[in-house]
């Protein structure tokens, strides 16, 4: 086994989560394929830092988890206030601008 | 030159398929709880990916702030906005579903021969001469010496996100709260004289009272007002009839 290996995990787990952001309606689960991608990404900066051998990667990844955490907080903000005024968390129901 | 030892490839063939089909799993459940629950495995898969792979500090962080703090705040608001009928998996969008998986399929197989025909022109060096001083030393050396200004950086955003949230989940009435005194009036002066005693208990009389189960109106229909919406839209309902009495016995046996 090598380390790229972590690396095509990475990669399928990113497409999962791609995925999993076109095809749910739930605002919430759309929501947490962003976040799935997001830590797919982490995996591969981690990956690469080992094969490097160099730190630099781990300190871009925890930067990655940092503003993974305020676009969770912000994200849910938007998703708890879009619910408030339309009683729903649905992504096909919020779309005002069409009409 | 690094080298993999066995335990680390044992772990990484019974980890990686499981976290690939936790993932697959939350494309397919249809409870947003249960896709919760998914991304949290996988979250603890990878973060004994990042232990594994020398990365103990970013191993912790993941578990403390994703499995603990981020899925805690999902689960929350999954709590608030309760269940709805965005939770079914029917696609809005006729021919969405192909589309996306074709697409996924082609993304998915250009990454992953991507990755099979590239090559560093190296070796991989592991992170043993990075790490001498320990992981949590040398990424705080990076952190305060070369990376200190967008360290800076991220702390401003830390804050402003927590303001943005803030703003965001503040809520001004547009109208004041209506008193006890015009809500009972609104009863009274509204709908059918029937409403004002308030709406009626679950349970059926004399044979079940549990809060899943609807009373029975005088004509022997559900009340389906005598529910909570959430039962009903969750499908926790359960059906009246059962508990419904064939015949009322009338005899009365004495006891002596």
């Amino acid at each position: 086994m090598n380390p790229y290996n972590y690396l095509y995990v990475a990669a399928l787990l990113f497409t999962i989560g791609a995925v999993g952001v076109v095809v749910r309606r739930n605002a919430i689960v759309v929501f947490m394929c962003v976040e799935l991608m997001l830590n797919a990404a982490n995996l591969t900066l981690v990956t690469f830092a080992r094969i490097n051998g160099t730190l630099e990667g781990q300190v871009v990844a925890f930067f990655t988890m940092v503003v993974a955490a305020c676009e969770v907080v912000v994200g849910l903000a938007i998703i708890v206030a879009i619910y408030r005024s339309r009683r729903s968390a649905s992504v096909d129901d919020a779309s005002l601008l069409k009409r | 030159m690094l080298e993999i030892q066995t335990p680390e490839a044992v772990m990484f063939w019974v980890l990686a398929p499981l976290s690939v089909i936790a993932a697959l799993g939350m494309l397919l459940v249809k409870k947003a709880v249960h896709s919760a629950l998914l991304l949290a495995w996988i979250m603890v898969t990878l973060a004994i990916f990042y232990i594994a792979q020398d990365a103990v500090f970013l191993g912790i962080v993941q578990i403390v702030v994703y499995t603990g703090a981020v899925m805690m705040l999902f689960l929350f608001i999954l709590m608030l906005v309760g269940v709805d009928a965005s939770d079914s998996l029917t696609e809005t969008i006729s021919g969405l579903r192909p589309i996306a998986i074709t697409a996924a399929i082609g993304f998915g197989g250009i990454f992953v021969s991507l990755i099979g025909r590239a090559t560093l022109g190296h070796s991989a060096y592991g992170l043993k001469a990075a790490n001498a001083n320990g992981n949590v030393e040398g990424l705080a050396y990076k952190l305060f010496s070369d990376y200190v200004f967008p360290f800076e950086v991220i702390s401003a955003l830390l804050i402003t996100a927590a303001l943005g949230a803030m703003v965001l989940a503040h809520h001004q009435r547009s109208v004041a709260r209506p008193t006890q005194r015009e809500q009972s009036i609104a009863r009274f002066r509204t709908g059918t004289i029937g409403a004002a005693a308030g709406l009626p208990s679950p349970g059926v009389f004399a044979r079940h009272n549990a809060v899943d189960v609807p009373a029975l109106l005088p004509d022997g229909t559900p009340a389906p007002t005598s529910i909570s919406a959430t039962l009903k839209a969750r499908g926790d309902m359960l059906e009246s009839k059962s508990f419904e009495l064939g015949e009322v016995d009338n005899t009365v046996t004495e006891e002596k």
